[in-house]
Parts: C-alpha cells; structure tokens; sequence
C-alpha cells in the first residue's frame, strides 16, 4: 500500500504559501492512499496554469499538456487504457475559456475519467487577469474598470453538458474534498468536481468561502434529482453549497464504442490479417 | 490499347459510383487503371465527373481528353468538346439529342434510350447510370460477365446490384450491336498473373495504418481526408481498432498524443485547415517525444479556399508547422501503394525516433482510385523502438533520460517500477518542469541528437527515387502525387525519343540531400509541382544550393496533366 510519503517527489514547490492548490494536491494524494491505488496506475493529466505544476507534485505518471486540452488527451489515455486511474487537472482559464469546448462532449460520452478544476477565478500564473468565472466588477489587471461580464456558473454548466457526476469542493475543507475525489474516482463515468481555490496573491477567498459554504450531504441532500439539482445550481449568496450536486450510472464510453476489443488497446496484438479487407478491394 | 472514358451528370446521379463501377470491371480485366473525379463542394445541383483511364500498359495518371463521354445530363455533351479525341464517341438520352446533333462532326453519337430502359425494368431513375456503363462497355466489346461481376459486388443488397446488372445489360446491347462497328477503340481483359485491387490514396493510408497496428483513430470530418474516417469507422471495429470522430481538429490530434502516451499506435487526419487548428498540439507531441502520427490531405487554399480540389500549397506550412524547433518526419507517397507501405514505415519511425511523423498527400492522390497488384503483407516489419512495457528493469526510470541517440527509453503508464512524467514545458529528465539554462541545452540538444540517426535510417528507406535515363541532361523534380502525372509523361516523352530523368522526393524531412546531391549536381532541374511559388525549389536551395532551371506549376486546383509536362520540356529542349 502506497504511503503518503511515496507520493511525494523531487521537484521543488513553487505554489505561493498558502495557496489552495496544496489543498487539493494533498487531498487527491490523501484519496489515492485511501483507495489503495497503485500509482503505476494512476494517470494525472494537467492544464496550463498554477494548477499545471501538481503533476510534479505527486508520484503518479502525469502529462503536463497545453492549454485547455486536459479532457482528449485524458480522454484516450482511459479509452487507451481503461485499467488506469484517469484525473484530469484544470484551471478556471483550461476548463471555462480556452477549453470549454471539450467539457459538453466529455460529458456526454461519459468517458470514465475524473476532471478536477481548480477554479480560483482569476489567472494567476499570467499574473492576475479575468476569467470566466470572476465575480462582475471585480478589478483585475486586464479589467482595470471592473469585470464587465458575468461569470459562468460551472455546476449549472456541467449538468446541462450531462455529466454523470457534478460536484463543488472548497480546498478550505480538505476533509470534505478528499471525499468528493474519492467518490469521483469510484464513479465510473464522468465526475467533476469544480474546486472553489483561493489565489492568496491575486484573488484570496478563504474567508468568503469560510463563512459561506456548507455542505450538502450534512443536510441530507438527494443528487439523484436533475431538475432540483439544477435549482441548488444557482444558490450563491450568503449560502454556497459544496458536494455532490448530482450523480447517476450510465453506460460509459467505452461501453458504447463498436468493436472495443475484450480487453485494453494497449494490450491488443499489433500484427493483423488485412486478406479479408484486401479482398473486397479486388 | 489505351482509353479514356469520362462519366458526367448532376450531383445526386450517382457518378462517382458508377464510374467506380466500370472502372473496377477494367480492372477485373488485368489492365492499369487510374479513376479520378472532378466535383464541387454541394451535394446536388453541380456538374460531378468520374474520368477513367485504362491500359494494358502500366500507367499512372489521368489523361486529360477523352474516348468516350458518358453523358448523363445534357451538360455533360456540351461540356468536354474541346477535349475530344479523334475517334470520340458520346453516349446520351434521346431527351438530350438536340445538344448531340450538333456535335456530329466531331464524334460518334451513341444514342442509348436510358431513360426508357429504365422505365421499362420499373427501375429508379438514377439507375439510368447502370444502363450508360453498360454502354460504354459494349461500345468498346468488353466482356459483360466481367462488368456484371463488378456491378454484383458493388452494391450491398443483391437485389439491387441484380437490377443495375440487368440495366447495365440494356445499355450494353444495344452498344454492342448498333454502335460498337463504328468505334475504333476495342477493349479486351488481359491474361494476367496475380489479383488487382482498385483503391484510393486515402484507402491505402487507413490500411497502412491498419497494417501498422494502429488500435486508435480520431478525427474531424474534413474534405478531402474525410474518406480515411469513414473507412477506418466502417472496417476498424472488426479489427479491435476504436475510431472517434471528436468535437475538433483539436481533440482529435490531442487525444491522439494521449492514446500514444498511454502506449498505442494513434493516427488522426486531415486538410491543411483542420492541420492549422493542430499545430499548437503538434508541437505538444515533439516536446512530450510522443509519437503521434498525422496524414495531410492537401487542397487549396488559403482558408476555406476549394475544398474539392488539389493541391501542394502546404509543404512548408507543414514543415514549419508549430512554435519552437524540433525533428519531424514528413513523408509524401506518390501513388497508392507507397501510401500503404510508407504510412507503415511512418508508424515505425514515429515510435523509434519518438518524434511526431507527417504523411502529406493531396486530393489529387486522396480519392483518385488506382489499380494495383494485391498488397503484399508478409513481410511487415513493426518496429515499437525503446518502447517498455510490463516492468521498468533499470533502477530509477527517467522518461526523458540523455542518451548517446537521444531516444530515450520509453515506458508507459502501468509499467511496474516507472513512473511516466510527460511535459509539455521544458523539463529535466525526469519530466518534472524546468527553465534551468543548462538544463535547457541539454534536452534540446538529446531532442536534436535523434536528427542524425533520422537521417541515418531515412538514407536507407528509399526517400528520394530516380526513374528514366540515369544520363539524362535535364531531370525533372517533384514530390508527393506530382509522380503520377510525370511517370506517364516520361513514357510520352521515350516514346518521342527524348530523355529526362525524374527524382521523386517521398521524405521532405528530413531532407534528403544526399540522393539530391547525387541526381541533381551539375543537371538542368525542372520542377513540377501544384502550387503558385514552387516550395520545392525554395526547399532544395535551402538544402543543397542547387537551383530549379524550369517550372512547371499548376494552381487552379486541378492535377497537372501529363501533357503539360511533355509540352514544358519540348520548349525546354529546343
């Protein structure tokens, strides 16, 4: 069984202190122990961003890609390999800008793949510019006047596109968001989990969120309820809900693809007999 | 014997099909055939053609008059005069006539009541196409046995294929019996060792790639390379290959790098647009050393430009494609075979080399059919490079480990005692990131040190080819499909007496200087090539020095034709 520790690689932090990103790698390392995942099997995948960097962070194989593009290349390391642990790692600017293309399709597919964003509403490795999820009115360097757009709700969104698993996690509840992993891991299907991240140098939330969230499962809530869910969406205000928006099973993508061998394609025989093929040529 | 046989009519009236139909009877018959088609981008309403031309000589390309003229709309008649031989004839409805009549002078009037016939076998009217095929394979004494076979075979029903049979026996009599004394051009099966198979270029890439063991295919529709999908879509799942048609070019190279990553031979395809949204994702590839490889179905350009319509205009785009420098293959097959065999070897150095590699054709070579003796694959060589897999032997896996080559050892997710560390920011061996200068040196330099062994194992691989007169003073060059339309133009040019030679470049890069050096040095060049600039000829100075004397371009998005190479090197030579 893996420990703590043997998550743990050589490469040097360089998050701020106190940023949430430590929150949610400690959490994911916390939930892979708890799984007793190998983590030969374990794949982490990551956007362009502060967030970016965890894969240097944690003893799994990891793939630092470009930006917005966590969810295909996630996508076909599960379908490449379905016996591996899949987590897509993204930013607020990956997940909601550049690459909220890729979040409806993923979803609807029902890749089994967990995808993690780190929503700390700002960009902070290009140092502090507007997302799509920065509050209106807010000043940041690109928005000197104010933000003059209103943010995107991110679990209304990923429940439209369908996804099978829709959570909030606050990495100000570290208990709570190890929860929220694991369970998204067990899901077989697609699970997100949009993170609510404080940036403590350009955006610092932890006491926003502090006195504002709570979580849904204290208060005995149902996520089998689409339409409810969708209502419990758009509470934000003095009450912010984290966990479990919303989950159901579905057939995952693989189930449904044609000809999905019996077994992973990395394990498929290379050599073929093309004569059947040739011969409807002739 | 040597024929050409246009097939015209509206889009909708099923002239692709049909002339695929005759021209895969042809082949039945032994002989050398090369199909191509001309349509615009619509689904009705346009003027579609299907050019067909056969020999019992090997030949390559299209030609660009026509024998017999297939017509299956009034437009057709009028549309090819100028193109006519002297013994052409035209096969028409009689609701059409008033258009034949005065073409009279200039070929023999085929008149086949189509319609009628159609009618009377309470067929569906686009089956008139049947009963024309049929003509003109009476017309010229084929044998109707071989065409019904092929009509038989081309249709999934049966029952449909035995109406278009019956239909194109119709046509085929009255051909035969009142037309047929009045037509020169007699077309007989030949004996022949060995099957053909009749196929496109984009065909021959999916099944190359097939052959390759590639087990994932994602792409995003995209004329000309459309085809590709709908092959690998139709016969992949039978061979455990998963195929997905994604939300963009951008997830389809991007999962791409991801299947290869995890450990299997990917492919994704393309036009020069769709390439354009996967540049970014190209270069993720080099930097990670994930091998991924990207066939380019060329057309015109710029932007949407004429989607159904070829050219080369994306060699240097392709080249250069994608921030930053890095080593890439870039392979350009000439003809159908080469796709097969070559999009195979580009799976192997793809994944030897760890490097992102290229097959670059046009739509020229995409969807033009082929005739060509049955693949041959048992020989296939699948080489996977330093690829690792089950369990890590050494003591502390480095994905990016500096090795004499470059290449490092490459294990994959699951494998027992490594973890896999990919980057697509510049990183230490380790994979973990880094900006460290000298660290920056050292991985550019290991990712640059694979060049030379590229090049090394490239040299071996045949990537420029010479064919004609080994001594000829002026040697024409070209690269991709061009070698279609210069090999019939140098069986023109022999049969004139007058020598060239011709270097065809199947590896733009690496570059081949060597083989350039070899044939090129001290010789008139003469480019041939379907773009306004002539990038080859940029690209061999830039390689070699040497100058292009003579070009020969083409930018209108049709193929060059044999005959405008043959005329260029007359005005050359005299």
């Amino acid at each position: 069984m893996v420990t703590m520790n043997q998550l743990n690689t050589k490469a040097r932090n360089t998050w701020c202190p106190g940023c949430g990103n430590f929150a949610i790698l400690t959490a994911l390392k916390k939930a892979i122990v708890e799984l007793d995942l190998k983590p030969e099997n374990v794949v982490v995948v990551t956007g362009i961003g502060c967030h970016g960097k965890l894969g240097d962070y944690i003893n799994v194989n990891s793939f630092h890609v470009i930006h917005g593009r966590v969810l295909p290349v996630a996508s076909a390391i599960k379908l490449a390999n379905y016996e591996l642990t899949v987590i897509g790692h993204a930013g607020d600017g990956d997940a909601y800008a550049i690459g909220l293309g890729h979040l409806p399709h993923a979803a609807r597919r029902n890749v089994d793949i967990v995808y993690i964003v780190h929503n700390n509403m700002t960009f902070g490795l290009t140092t502090g510019q507007v997302t799509p999820t920065t509050p209106r009115g807010l000043k940041t360097r690109s928005t000197p006047y104010g933000v003059f757009e209103d943010p995107i709700n991110p679990i209304a969104l990923a429940l439209a596109c369908d996804a099978t698993f829709v959570a909030r996690g606050f990495a100000g509840d570290l208990n709570h968001l190890t929860y929220l992993i694991k369970e998204a891991i067990k899901h077989r299907g697609f699970a997100f989990i949009d993170v609510l991240q404080p940036c403590v140098t350009f955006y610092n939330t932890y006491q926003f969120f502090r006195e504002r969230t709570y979580r849904l499962e204290d208060e005995g809530w149902d996520p089998t309820n689409k339409v409810e869910a969708f209502k419990k969406a758009y509470e934000w205000g003095d009450r912010i809900p984290i966990g479990i928006f919303y989950r159901i099973e579905k057939p995952t993508f693989r189930d449904s693809i044609p000809g999905y061998p019996k077994q992973p394609l990395v394990k498929e025989d290379l050599k073929i007999d093309l004569t059947d093929l040739l011969n409807l040529l002739t | 014997m040597d024929i050409s046989i246009i097939i015209g009519g509206e889009a909708g009236a099923g002239v692709m099909r049909s002339g695929y139909i005759l021209a895969r009877a042809l082949v039945r018959g032994g002989l050398s055939v090369f199909g191509t088609n001309d349509y615009p981008s619509l689904i009705r309403g346009g003027h579609n053609a299907y050019m067909i031309h056969a020999s019992d000589k090997r030949i390559h390309a299209h030609r660009e008059n026509f024998d017999i003229v297939v017509a299956l709309n009034a437009e057709t008649i009028t549309r090819y005069v100028d193109q006519l031989t002297e013994n052409a004839a035209i096969i028409y409805d009689p609701k059409d006539r008033s258009y034949a009549e005065k073409l009279s002078d200039k070929a023999l009037l085929v008149e086949i009541p189509m319609m009628d016939i159609v009618k009377e076998e309470k067929a569906k009217p686009v089956m008139m196409n049947s009963v024309a095929i049929g003509a003109a394979a009476g017309l010229t004494e084929y044998d109707y046995e071989i065409l019904k076979s092929s009509i038989l075979d081309s249709f999934p029903k049966p029952e449909v294929g035995e109406i278009n049979a019956r239909l194109a026996k119709r046509g085929y009599d009255i051909a035969l019996e009142e037309y047929s004394s009045k037509f020169k051009i007699k077309v007989a099966p030949l004996e022949k060792d060995g099957k053909q198979i009749y196929l496109t270029g984009n065909e021959a890439v999916a099944l190359g790639a097939m052959q390759a063991g590639m087990k994932f295919y994602a792409a995003y529709p995209m004329t000309p390379a459309s085809p590709i999908l709908h092959f690998l879509a139709l016969h992949g799942p039978k061979y455990g290959i998963v195929v997905v048609q994604p939300e963009s070019e951008i997830a389809a190279i991007n999962m791409v790098i991801g299947a290869a990553y995890a450990g299997v031979r990917a492919m994704t395809a393309t036009s020069g647009g769709g390439f354009s949204l996967m540049t970014e994702a190209l270069g993720l590839a080099a930097m990670s050393e994930t091998p991924i490889v990207v066939a380019i179905a060329q057309r015109v350009g710029p932007s949407t430009g004429m989607p159904t319509y070829t050219a080369q205009t994306d060699l240097m785009f392709v080249l250069n494609a994608s921030q930053g420098e890095f080593p890439r293959f870039v392979i350009a097959p000439g003809d159908v075979k080469e796709c097969f065999y070559r999009t195979i070897e580009a799976f192997n150095l793809a994944e030897k080399f760890q490097v992102p590699a290229i097959i670059l054709i046009d739509k020229y070579l995409a969807e033009s059919h082929m005739s060509t003796e049955i693949f041959d694959t048992s020989n296939i060589k699948i080489d996977r490079g330093e690829l690792i897999t089950g369990e890590y032997k050494g003591k502390e896996y480095r994905r990016y480990e500096v090795t004499e080559t470059g290449v490092s050892p490459r294990a994959i997710p699951s494998t027992r005692n490594a973890i896999v560390k990919a980057n697509s920011s510049e990183h230490t061996e380790y994979g973990y990131a880094s900006s460290n200068a000298l660290n920056a040196v050292k991985m550019q330099e290991k990712r640059f040190r694979k060049l030379k062994y590229m090049i090394m194992e490239m040299d071996k691989l045949n990537p420029a080819i010479y064919y004609g007169d080994p001594q000829a003073e002026l040697v024409l060059i070209g690269w991709g499909s061009i070698k279609c339309p210069v090999l019939d133009a140098l069986e023109i040019l022999k049969s004139m007496d007058i020598s060239v030679g011709f270097l065809h470049f199947i590896y733009l890069s690496p570059f081949p200087v060597k083989y350039a050096l070899k044939y090129l040095k001290d010789r008139k060049i003469m480019l041939v090539e379907n773009t306004y600039t002539g990038q080859l000829a940029n690209l061999l100075k830039m390689h070699t020095g040497l100058t292009v004397d003579y070009k020969v371009l083409r930018y209108d998005g049709r193929p060059i034709n044999p005959s405008q190479i043959v005329e260029k090197v007359f005005e050359v030579i005299r």
